[in-house]
């Protein structure tokens, strides 16, 4: 089974990169661009058998830091 | 003095900040990652700057994890110093034993570059050779210094007077000008300038040496 687990900063923490791809994307004449949040995209592969609960464990363990970062896990069977 | 420097996979402070400790008269000892105890004895560890694990999933996470950051946290628990430069600053936040965290420059540089230092609290043994209030010029060296803490943390760390060190041109977007914050019982510094590369005049700058002085001199006095 796997699992993919979204971490994004949290709304209202800075995004510097974000706001890099944003002006560009306006550069380029995109003008709708009105936000660009850039987060990351980590899959799991994992026992069968491993709980959601397990994920968020190691979310809130390791793969994002819950000062800054917001996370979704995403179970796939 | 007993200190130890920790090295990471990745480190490149560490002989840097070794020279800096041994310098100031304390007997440095360097322990590696998969080490899962530090020398008996140690008074302050020291985790330095570099890229450890190549700053994979976040600067400092894997880190923070590894089996000598639970030696460090226990060596905290018991009252130990510890003190954090940059990467080592990272380490510390992700570990939970300073608040906060580093993330991107505002304006996505690597800044290198020597900066003003205004020194905020004298009431640690880090800080208490310069003074409050006191401006100081130490160099950085950073992508990833850009300091975030929710308001109520903020909060705290004004109240308590944690904050060590703000810069006075803040170059990288940290709330509240930032530098360096202490933990609640003052023996923990983490800081992303480097007073270890500011040790001499051959350097450019002795602005650092003084706190290594201080936290030698505090040991051997205890």
């Amino acid at each position: 089974m796997k699992a993919t687990v979204t971490v994004m900063l949290k709304t209202g923490v800075l995004d510097p990169q974000g706001e890099a791809v944003k002006s560009a994307l306006l550069g380029m004449g995109f003008d709708s661009v009105q936000g660009v949040r850039q987060g990351k995209t980590i899959t799991l592969d994992l026992a069968n058998g491993t709980t959601r609960d397990d994920v968020n464990a190691m979310c809130e363990k390791l793969l994002a830091n819950t000062v800054i970062e917001s996370y979704a896990v995403d179970m796939d069977s | 003095m007993k200190a130890a420097v920790v090295v990471f996979p990745g480190s490149n402070c560490d002989r840097d900040m070794a020279v800096a400790l041994r310098n100031a008269g304390a007997d440095v000892s360097m322990v590696w990652h998969k080490d899962a105890a530090l020398p008996a004895g140690v008074d302050l560890v020291a985790i330095p700057g570099g890229f450890s694990f190549g700053d994979y999933l976040r600067c400092g996470a894997i880190a923070a994890k590894s089996p000598i950051s639970k030696a460090v946290i226990a060596h905290v628990e018991r009252g130990g110093f510890a003190l954090g430069v940059c990467n080592g600053f990272q380490v510390l936040a992700e570990t939970g034993l300073l608040p906060g965290a580093l993330i991107q420059n505002a304006r996505l540089k690597f800044l290198c570059k020597t900066v003003t230092l205004r020194v905020e609290t004298a009431d640690s043994v880090f800080t208490a050779p310069y003074g409050a209030g006191s401006e100081i010029q130490v160099p950085i060296a950073h992508h990833e210094g850009n300091y975030r803490i929710d308001a109520d943390g903020l909060a705290r760390l004004q109240g308590d007077g944690r904050v060590a060190f703000r810069y006075t041109d803040t170059p990288n977007g940290a709330m509240d000008d930032i530098a360096g914050v202490l933990s609640e019982n003052r023996r923990v510094l983490g800081m992303m300038p480097h007073p270890e590369r500011a040790i001499s005049e051959d350097l450019g700058g002795a602005d650092g040496a003084p706190m290594f002085t201080s936290l030698v001199e505090a040991c051997v006095a205890a």
